[in-house]
């Protein structure tokens, strides 16, 4: 029965589509993101608690032997590790918010958001932006313990910290989504995260200051570098002239924070184009 | 008026193997329509193009008259989606999943808060909307997919194996639910199934096979098409007394699973003669009409189930029936 269409006039109250308008759909998927995020309290907990751990037993055990080079040597581990602690924390909130791509797709949450009249960059959009603001809030809560070794806030550093956290943030979710978007399980996605993203985090000068060597260099190139020397320098605003002569500048820090950004989101934009084989439970 | 979805030349292929092969359908506007295929004979995957889930490779598909490809965004805006799998937030309450479900499809604030409570109200889902998905059983999380599925008034529904997973309890309710949509809304009701007895319940369905139609009709035209009625014996000694039945009554009559099995016009009148002619070795006899299955049977020259797995192997009639007759 092959149907050939006749070029019949189409009835005019079906030529509106009530398509979900982008702002809406965002503001929606993200919304679902945090809710779903501060309902799983052992989510909050791994994401704050693990670096907070790390934060202390690291300060505890290396502190005594720990020697900042230059014009820091009076800086304790505890306030060195601070900066890096605080983009661990965004790692892994970012990272876990992003491999909820994986849970929604496995639970079939994803296939009802593929067939709806939204263009693909909004939903994509929805799920950075989520990721976002949920690692930023986590971080924010953190740098309130910076208050504890000594670190000074001011309104204006508070506010240029959480823009460039922000800023940060969508990076570290962007580049979780390109990874997690074509896989099927986490557990695929927690391999990634030993072999490549802890290293990213270890190599960043978050852990221990960037050396000489092939070290230094590995350190140079890493973007999270830019992340972790951006927010140290925010975070001594008032006392810039403390800092390490080698650390990036603020304006180095700021831009290529901002390129990361701009190419991991631009790069998730692409991928979720491309149907996987796994949008079909 | 324009068909609800039209369905032309239609092939598709995962890799080397023909899902769909050179598929036409079309589905009248307010119908309650079937799309009936063993596993792997392709209504997976022409529900996944109709819902618009995965590119055309192949063919067209029409939906309202609007083309799929060209115009994504019309189309999706006119169906609501239910899927095999559940699509809903596990972490979610329920009217927290319409609540984000809404704005996809350019619903918000007061129509979207009024149009889920109506929703929850005739899905009788009002007492648990603010429970979380995962606390509810299996047949109250279809009615929330069907309440998300038809929160944004589509005038077509599509629904992949709705009755998976359901107990007959709320199998029945569903059934119940997507007459009204039908006769109430106008709801064009698409749903595919590998289930012989809920195709019976539809005004009309389509079989699948292998990717191709085998038959497109009324279920009772389809099983007007097979003729005769299927008479089932059981026997002490099936074998011996097929035999006996075969050479006495000059019929087809073969051994399927233990019991007698034999298709006669007028099976009625055969009966009591079978009873009579077999004093005490005819234990029970049952006869029934023929079922889709038998239409399946009869289209494609083997059984419905495990048919992706014997093919064209199965041709064989002897074991072709392993359901039970009789039962209608």
């Amino acid at each position: 029965m092959t149907t050939v269409l006749p070029q019949q006039q189409q009835p005019a109250v079906e030529q509106a589509a009530s398509v979900g308008c982008p702002a809406a759909v965002i503001r929606a998927l993200c919304g679902r993101e945090l809710v779903r995020f501060f309902r799983q309290r052992n989510r909050v907990i791994g994401a704050l608690g693990q670096p907070l751990v790390f934060w202390i037993l690291f300060a505890a055990g290396l502190g005594p032997s720990f020697r900042m080079p230059g014009q820091q040597a009076g800086v304790s581990y505890g306030e060195y590790f601070f900066p890096g602690v605080v983009v661990l924390i965004i790692l892994f909130t970012a990272i876990f918010a992003t491999i909820s791509i994986i849970e929604d797709r496995r639970e079939g949450f994803l296939q009802s958001v593929l067939v709806a009249p939204i263009p693909r960059w909004s939903m994509v959009l929805g799920k950075l932006l989520g990721g976002t603001l949920i690692a930023l809030v986590q971080a924010l809560v953190f740098l309130a313990l910076g208050l504890f070794v000594g670190l000074k806030f001011t309104v204006l550093s508070v506010l240029a910290i959480s823009v460039f956290l922000f800023i940060l943030s969508l990076a570290l979710t962007g580049l979780g989504f390109i990874i997690a978007w074509r896989m099927d399980s986490t557990q695929g996605f927690h391999a990634i995260m030993s072999v490549f993203l802890m290293p990213m985090w270890l190599l960043s000068g978050a852990f221990f200051p960037a050396g000489a060597g092939w070290l230094g260099w590995v350190v140079r190139l890493n973007p999270l570098t830019y992340g972790v020397a951006g927010l140290r320098r925010l975070l001594y605003w008032a006392s810039a002239n403390t800092l390490p002569a080698e650390l990036p500048s603020a304006a180095t820090c700021w831009i290529i924070t901002g390129l990361f950004a701009a190419v991991t989101l631009a790069l998730s934009w692409r991928v979720a184009a491309y149907r996987t084989t796994g949008d079909l439970l | 008026m324009l068909p609800a979805f039209s369905v032309s030349q239609l092939v598709h292929h995962y890799g080397q193997r023909c899902a769909l092969d050179h598929l036409d359908l079309e589905i009248e506007r307010g119908e309650l329509f079937a799309i009936l295929g063993p596993n792997g004979g392709g209504k997976t995957t022409l529900f996944r193009l109709l819902s618009t889930l995965i590119p055309i490779q192949q063919g067209s598909i029409r939906i309202l008259g609007h083309d799929v490809t060209s115009h994504a965004a019309l189309v999706r805006s006119r169906l609501g989606v239910v899927f095999q799998a559940p699509s809903l937030d596990r972490k979610l309450t329920v009217r927290e999943n319409l609540h984000y479900q809404g704005p996809l499809y350019g619903l918000g604030g007061r129509e979207l808060r009024e149009r889920a409570s109506q929703m929850l109200g005739r899905l009788g889902l009002t007492d648990r909307e603010h429970d979380l998905v995962e606390t509810l059983s299996g047949g109250l999380r279809r009615r929330v997919e069907l309440a998300k599925g038809l929160l944004h008034r589509p005038p077509l529904l599509l629904l992949d194996e709705p009755s998976t997973g359901l107990d007959p309890g709320a199998r029945s309710d569903l059934w119940n639910y997507l007459r009204q949509i039908r006769d109430e809304d106008g709801v064009t009701v698409v749903l595919t199934t590998h289930l012989l007895e809920e195709a019976d319940k539809v005004d009309r369905l389509a079989i699948l096979n292998q990717g191709r139609l085998v038959a497109l009709d009324t279920p009772d035209n389809l099983r007007a098409t097979v003729g005769g009625d299927s008479i089932m014996i059981d026997s002490p000694d099936p074998a011996v007394l097929a035999g006996e039945v075969a050479a006495r009554f000059d019929c087809a009559a073969k051994v399927v699973e233990g019991r007698v099995r034999l298709e006669q016009p007028d099976g009625h009148r055969l009966v009591a003669q079978l009873v009579e002619a077999f004093p005490g070795r005819v234990q029970s006899i049952t006869l029934g009409k023929p079922s889709l299955e038998d239409v399946f049977i009869d289209r494609t020259g083997h059984r419905f189930w495990n048919a992706e797995d014997d093919g064209a192997a199965a041709g064989g009639a002897g074991e072709r029936n392993g359901k039970k007759a009789g039962r209608r």
